[in-house]
């Protein structure tokens, strides 16, 4: 068996030589400029909330601080956290999917390139009406959650306005993706690219792109009723003429919980890419990484309420939730072990993306242990709305998600720009950040234990506060140091990195079987896919995983 | 091809059920939370509300058949089972305008009742659809007019069929909730 040509309606379009121009990337439907786009997104969203949070560590630097007004700091951790999730995390791994999911499968495209195009531009016009609302009368100010009633009309202006359209339009943006995702993985995969054989990444973007179209959804829902209560004076979540604040809680995290696993599934898919190629070895048990992303998926649905626990929904509800949160810890340790197998007994390269890898496991594991915590009912009860909470989901989303996807940026760039990033930078990048991320995190379990609530914008002068936020905020100054350091490479190593060439990794899957940057229609001739590894079949004719298993 | 643009349809179909499932939860949550106040058995009136939802049941039988001429490559039947199903779609969007109207003349509005609030959020997004499919098949009308909608394309139509049907389920369903389930 030779090579495999292409997709017929691929052949005999002509190979696109367009001009490097703005025109052509705005008015672009190939998924990997659209992917590209994305992330460039994410990275500007990425500096904007990151400077907001510095607003924050400064404000906190001391106790009774007045760097920043009460009403400005309601409105900075707002933006802070609509930014990260809405404008950065999300576009960030729909982007990394855009590019790389079509690649992995040997498509030459996405399913639906204009509806893909669609989608990235509602997000970058969501995220501009959001930050409209600093020069429209005030950003919003009323948490990312914006709980009711304090997100209703008597008690927040306009930016509340802003900030739900804004997100209904960025999320209509997602649910697009995400069909476009669901709809490619299932009907434009290469000959012999069975669902069996679909590189991890893929096969966790699949099952994530099930949770954007559900909880997005649901999250619309709860949107448009909050805005019909805003603007038309409707009554839902208005407890004075009879409306209930509760019922936006349960929809919002019925949204809520799934956006967590939304943001850390592609990040899992990532880490079971990166890890095994610098392990010169398979992932260890491919199926169970696979089915345990599916069990998480379908877990994810029945456990928004243990954010709820404070609310006193009686102990019927706090049992059932506690135990189905516990539950996720299963199908998540099984990953995290299945991660460590991999390594175990591999000729490990400790490239920067794999020390991110490494940095991942560590630090999501510490956020897993502390999830864990929350779904036990008193102890969630005694540490929630403290910084304990706040300690929590930025290792989750932090330790987790971006370690794994600066893993990624690390070891897709020479792919995508045909250019390697520098080691030398990428290392002092990883090292800085490690140091600072935990010391601006780690002490804010203790203070959350010391009891100092999370979204108020200074404390009293209470005996070790001021040195714990002091070492919190310095840690965030070298935090801000390794993300410059990092922005550094990104524009260096593009204009001077060593060219990379097809395969600079020695990696396994159909992304590399192709130039770097991959031509505008991804591949001239795919080799014969015939085991999840068919770069390594094409390498060792003499012992092809083929003659193995599947 | 056809496949994977009904596929598409189909998995934003599931995302939209998801929506309006939130929508019918909040008026569920909130029947019988007032002790006063309009309701759904003393505001609404399930007779002629019944007509305008047979005229939307008959326009997914006449978009069926649509497709169907279109198949079968019978321009002719296209045009006049598209016109119908507009003039379907459009009766049951006036009768949905007429109810809201004369609602809204006895004091029965969104923001003086929860009962108003979950109604007319819920059929208000129900109709916004309805009025969506409605410009999507004046679309396809004038394209079948100028003669571009044929056989070949016989898939926008499939595609465009499966939303319609879909708004019409949803509207059973309201109607079910609304309408019949106060009167059993």
């Amino acid at each position: 068996m030779s090579e495999i040509s292409l997709v017929p309606e691929a052949a005999d379009v002509p190979r696109n030589v367009s001009k490097v121009n703005l025109l052509s990337w705005i008015s672009s439907v190939d998924h990997k400029q659209i992917g590209i786009m994305y992330i460039i997104t994410a990275i500007v969203f990425l500096v904007v909330g990151g400077l907001e949070a510095m607003l924050i560590r400064l404000q906190l630097a001391q106790p009774n601080a007045q760097v920043l007004s009460p009403e400005a700091y309601n409105q900075i951790f707002t933006m802070h956290g609509t930014t990260m999730i809405f404008l950065m995390g999300m576009p960030m791994l729909i982007g990394f999917g855009n590019y790389l999911v079509p690649l992995m499968i040997g498509a030459n495209d996405m399913a639906f390139p204009r509806l893909n195009a669609l989608g990235l531009w509602l997000v970058v016009f969501g995220g501009l009406v959001l930050y409209y609302s600093f020069i429209a009368g005030g950003a919003p100010d009323a948490g990312w959650f914006s709980y009711t009633p304090l997100s209703e009309p008597p008690f927040s202006g306009t930016g509340v306005d802003y900030w739900a359209i804004s997100i209904i339009v960025t999320g209509i943006g997602s649910i697009a993706a995400g069909i476009n995702f669901i709809v490619t993985v299932l009907t434009m995969r290469a000959p012999g690219m069975t669902m069996r054989r679909l590189p991890l990444f893929a096969w966790m973007v699949f099952v994530n792109s099930f949770l954007i179209i559900f909880a997005l959804a649901i999250l619309n829902g709860a949107l448009v009723m909050l805005e019909a209560d805003r603007l038309l004076g409707a009554r839902f979540f208005h407890p004075i003429v009879g409306g209930s604040p509760v019922l936006w809680q349960h929809i919002f995290w019925a949204f809520g919980h799934p956006e967590v696993y939304i943001l850390v599934l592609p990040a899992f898919g990532m880490i079971s890419e990166i890890i095994p190629v610098f392990s010169r070895k398979p992932i260890f048990g491919y199926p169970f990484v696979a089915a345990s992303t599916v069990a998480i998926a379908f877990l994810s649905m029945g456990v928004w309420a243990h954010h709820m626990f404070a609310v006193g929904m009686g102990f019927g509800w706090d049992v059932f939730f506690g135990a189905s949160s516990s539950l996720i810890a299963i199908p998540t340790g099984v990953k995290v072990f299945n991660w460590t197998a991999t390594l175990w007994g591999g000729s490990l390269r400790f490239t920067t993306a794999m020390l991110f890898a490494m940095g991942f496991l560590v630090e999501f594991t510490i956020g897993g242990i502390t999830g864990v915590q929350f779904a036990l009912v008193p102890l969630d009860w005694a540490t929630t709305d403290s910084y304990f909470v706040v300690a929590h989901f930025h290792y989750v989303l932090v330790g987790g998600t971006i370690f794994a996807v600066t893993a990624g940026f690390y070891y897709w760039f020479p792919k995508v720009t045909g250019r390697m990033m520098s080691e030398r930078l990428g290392k002092w990048h990883f090292w800085v950040n490690l140091v600072g991320f935990n010391m601006t995190f780690f002490v804010q379990h203790i203070l959350g234990l010391m009891g100092m609530p999370r979204r108020v914008y200074t404390y009293p002068d209470l005996p070790g506060w001021g040195l714990l936020n002091q070492i919190s905020s310095i840690g965030g100054l070298i935090t801000a140091v390794a993300w410059l350091i990092f922005i550094v490479n990104l524009v260096y190593s593009l204009r001077n990195g060593k060219p990379a060439g097809d395969n600079p990794w020695e990696a396994w899957t159909l992304e590399w079987a192709t130039t770097s940057p991959p031509p505008h229609y991804n591949f001239d001739q795919l080799p014969p896919i015939r085991s999840r590894r068919p770069l390594w079949d094409v390498a060792h004719p003499e012992n092809p995983d083929w003659k193995h298993d599947h | 091809m056809t496949e994977k643009h009904k596929l598409g349809m189909l998995f934003f179909l599931a995302s939209e059920v998801a929506f309006f499932s939130m929508l019918i939860l909040a008026y569920l949550y909130f029947i019988g939370a007032e002790a006063n106040g309009p309701n759904a058995a003393t505001a609404l009136d399930p007779a002629t509300t019944a007509i305008f939802t047979v005229a939307l049941l008959a326009s997914s039988f006449t978009l069926w058949r649509a497709q169907k001429s279109i198949e079968h490559g019978k321009q002719g039947g296209l045009r006049i089972w598209l016109l119908a199903t507009i003039v379907l779609g459009a009766i049951f969007i006036g009768g949905q305008g007429w109810e809201w109207a004369g609602l809204i003349r006895d004091k029965v509005t969104i923001s003086n009742s929860l009962f108003g609030t979950t109604f007319f959020t819920l059929t208000g997004f129900h109709g916004l659809h309805v009025i969506s499919g409605l410009i999507v098949l004046l679309i396809l009308f004038i394209l079948a007019l100028a003669g571009s909608l044929n056989q070949a394309r016989a898939h926008a139509l499939a595609t465009v069929e499966l939303y319609w049907h879909f708004v019409d389920v949803v509207w059973i369903v309201i109607f079910s909730l609304l309408y019949v389930w106060p009167h059993l």
